[in-house]
């Protein structure tokens, strides 16, 4: 009888009660599901073009970052450093399309996994090498990133405190996302990245360089990387545990499905908003701690209903 | 010259399926074993029989577990840390429990607690496929985990959150586990289960179930029309794999690691013994072997060699640069032959077949 009231009376009551609150943790887990989103869609950009799931995206997000910081702290004015941030990034995306996504091209999915999974250990080890293991403090000022935060009433005497470096990751994910969606739609490499996406063969036919494609979108979500790692290392520190939020991001593809774009995104925010309530309302049943396994549970749950996620293609399988 | 069938006929069914069918694999295998039951306790050290043997033999064991998962029956699966996490925690509670039971069939039997912790995450792998079920796999793995940090009942309540493997001995005082077992017991105690496990396994591949599972791994629709249950085979190979693991996990505590916290049995492991597998060859039993060598091997002599060729660098970069190295020759591996050492291996017995000549 505890129990059911713990389940299903208990949290909501304490979420009329305190509206406020409600608000705020909704607000966070607002935030936190578009800094998946992003991480999502860094995924999502590199398996519909060439079919890899990228599990080295979220070493991606640290390097970037860990670059971005590491170049400043040797003392490069920032926006050179974030000039040479991005340009790294690129060299990371040629030397991956030239000497991990040609060779291997055409191998079983399992192989190209464990591929991207070597590079992790490869950029774990040059991240730590070049700059050094220990947390960093992300240079949030000196990149005009606004601190503090705003304090807004709610309701008879509550209140809802939002921090300004969190409007601004809302803001910037949005950005990105509308100037990624234009990009697809609008540009003649977008359409040619689409073209690639539905059919190699058919693309290469009509003369798309399927070499040019690959550089080309590592590149885009290793831009996509560096603003996670941006706005993710101004929450917290710069340091290889963020590697972990690459597998957080995981259920989020799971949610919208491997090759949609609008998918990453909802199933970003589904995730982000479920994990806090989830954690904050019935986390104490349980313990606590239960966000590190509750966005896969949710996923897990729905793929037994709908396998191909909220916005994937459907697979029929011939014999 | 020296490896050649010419001559061995196979006159009775029994021969022709054996395991070795040829008598220079059987001297070799035999040799093999003898190097491994006699030889290395004889010669080697404690630092290689509890820093290289002992670790290498217990993720052998995982490797099987999850190649036959991944291998023979297609199921990808990331959650093998936390199998072998159910199964080492479960040992422990057995033997804080029943501290008079002889250890190994403790050992043996928590492999059964991970086989139906397997079994309950093996059910979505009925629906989905592929990297999707990979990441149902991390679901378990991670659930798991939590489940170690977060319910004291499993590790005893004690303050530290992590477990000990307490002193148990055999009725004739041979001390097994403990901080006071001898390296070469518990070498061997570890050489005799993966060895006789591989047998087992081996067996079970060549059989029905086992031919159920590859049909299953390479296309499932046809399969079910030619009568093979994917329910009963898809839950077989979670179940097996699993209990193979669990096996491994236990033992990876009792006789390796003596004492562990829950991070030991950590995603990292799990990526660990996929690339064992990998490395090693999907669906090939002498790959595990192979793999787990090559994963675990590497860094130890890395970072023992880098040092001693002259480039010093300090301690933490050697542990970066490692990590580089390994990342790279991941790579250059799976670029070079994607199937593994054991595709090496069998191109090696193709070569040694003809030599000295270049064809035959």
């Amino acid at each position: 009888m505890d129990l059911l009231n713990g389940i299903f009376v208990a949290p909501f009551v304490q979420m009329a009660d305190a509206p406020d609150f409600l608000v705020q943790v909704l607000w966070e887990g607002f935030v936190s599901g578009i800094l998946y989103a992003l991480i999502a869609l860094g995924f999502v950009l590199i398996f519909k073009a060439s079919g890899v799931f990228n599990f080295a995206q979220g070493i991606m997000v640290v390097f970037a970052a860990l670059t971005l910081v590491g170049l400043y702290q040797k003392g490069v004015p920032v926006i050179l450093a974030l000039i040479l941030t991005m340009a790294v990034m690129g060299i990371l995306a040629l030397a991956v399309e030239r000497f991990i996504m040609r060779p291997l091209v055409n191998q079983p999915h399992v192989i190209l996994l464990m591929a991207t999974i070597g590079l992790t250990y490869f950029l774990v080890g040059l991240g730590e090498f070049v700059f050094g293991g220990e947390p960093k403090q992300m240079i949030t000022t000196e990149l005009g990133l606004p601190t503090g935060s705003t304090e807004i009433p709610f309701g008879a005497q509550g209140m809802v405190i939002l921090q300004h470096i969190d409007i601004a990751a809302a803001i910037i994910a949005i950005v990105m996302v509308t100037a990624l969606a234009l990009f697809f739609n609008r540009t003649r490499i977008g359409r040619a990245l689409r073209a690639v996406a539905d059919d190699h063969q058919a693309a290469l036919s009509v003369g798309i360089s399927l070499h040019q494609i690959w550089a080309i979108v590592w590149f885009a979500s290793g831009l996509v990387a560096l603003a996670t790692g941006v706005m993710w290392g101004a929450r917290s520190d710069v340091s290889f545990a963020l590697e972990i939020i690459a597998l957080r991001a995981l259920p989020v593809l799971i949610l919208g499905g491997f090759t949609s774009v609008p998918g990453a995104i909802v199933g970003g925010l589904i995730v982000g908003i479920g994990e806090k309530i989830g954690e904050i309302y019935w986390g104490p049943l349980l313990g606590g701690g239960i966000e590190s396994w509750l966005a896969y549970m949710i996923a897990l749950v729905f793929l037994l209903f709908r396998p191909q996620g909220l916005f994937g293609e459907r697979i029929i399988e011939r014999v | 010259m020296f490896y050649r069938e010419a001559g061995q006929f196979k006159s009775s069914y029994a021969t022709d399926q054996a395991i070795f069918p040829l008598l220079q694999d059987r001297i070799g295998f035999f040799t093999i074993l003898a190097i491994a039951f006699i030889g290395v306790p004889l010669l080697a050290d404690d630092f290689i029989l509890d820093a290289i043997a002992i670790p290498f033999l217990i993720l052998t064991l995982a490797t099987i577990g999850l190649n036959v998962l991944t291998g023979y029956a297609g199921q990808l699966s990331l959650g093998t840390g936390g199998f072998m996490g159910v199964g080492a925690y479960a040992c422990y509670k057995l033997t804080t429990a029943f501290p008079e039971v002889n250890i190994i069939l403790l050992i043996l039997l928590s492999g059964v607690f991970s086989a139906g912790v397997g079994l309950v995450f093996g059910l979505p792998s009925l629906r989905i496929k592929g990297l999707y079920l990979v990441v149902t796999t991390l679901a378990a793995q991670f659930f798991l985990e939590w489940c170690f940090i977060r319910i004291g009942w499993l590790y005893n309540y004690n303050v530290s959150g992590a477990i000990d493997s307490p002193e148990r001995s055999l009725a004739g005082g041979l001390v097994l586990t403990g901080p006071n077992a001898d390296s070469v017991t518990r070498y061997l105690v570890v050489l005799a289960i993966v060895a006789v496990m591989t047998l087992l396994v081996k067996n079970l591949i060549r059989g029905r179930i086992g031919r159920s599972w590859m049909m299953i791994r390479d296309m499932d629709i046809a399969a079910e029309l030619m009568g093979v249950r994917p329910l009963v085979a898809k839950l077989s190979a979670f179940a097996v794999s699993s209990y193979i693991c669990g096996v491994a996990g236990a033992m990876f505590v009792f006789f390796y690691l003596g004492s562990v916290e829950p991070a030991a049995f950590s995603i990292t492991l799990s990526f660990q013994i996929l690339f064992m597998v990998i490395i090693g060859g999907l669906g090939s039993l002498i790959g595990c072997y192979f793999g787990a060598a090559f994963i675990w091997i590497l860094p130890i002599f890395l970072r023992n060699v880098l040092p001693a060729i002259g480039i010093d660098i300090g301690a933490e970069n050697i542990v970066h640069l490692t990590s580089m190295i390994v990342g790279v020759l991941i790579i250059l591996f799976l670029i070079l032959e994607p199937h593994g050492l054991a595709r090496l291996w069998q191109l090696g017995k193709e070569k040694l077949r003809v030599w000295p000549f270049p064809y035959a």
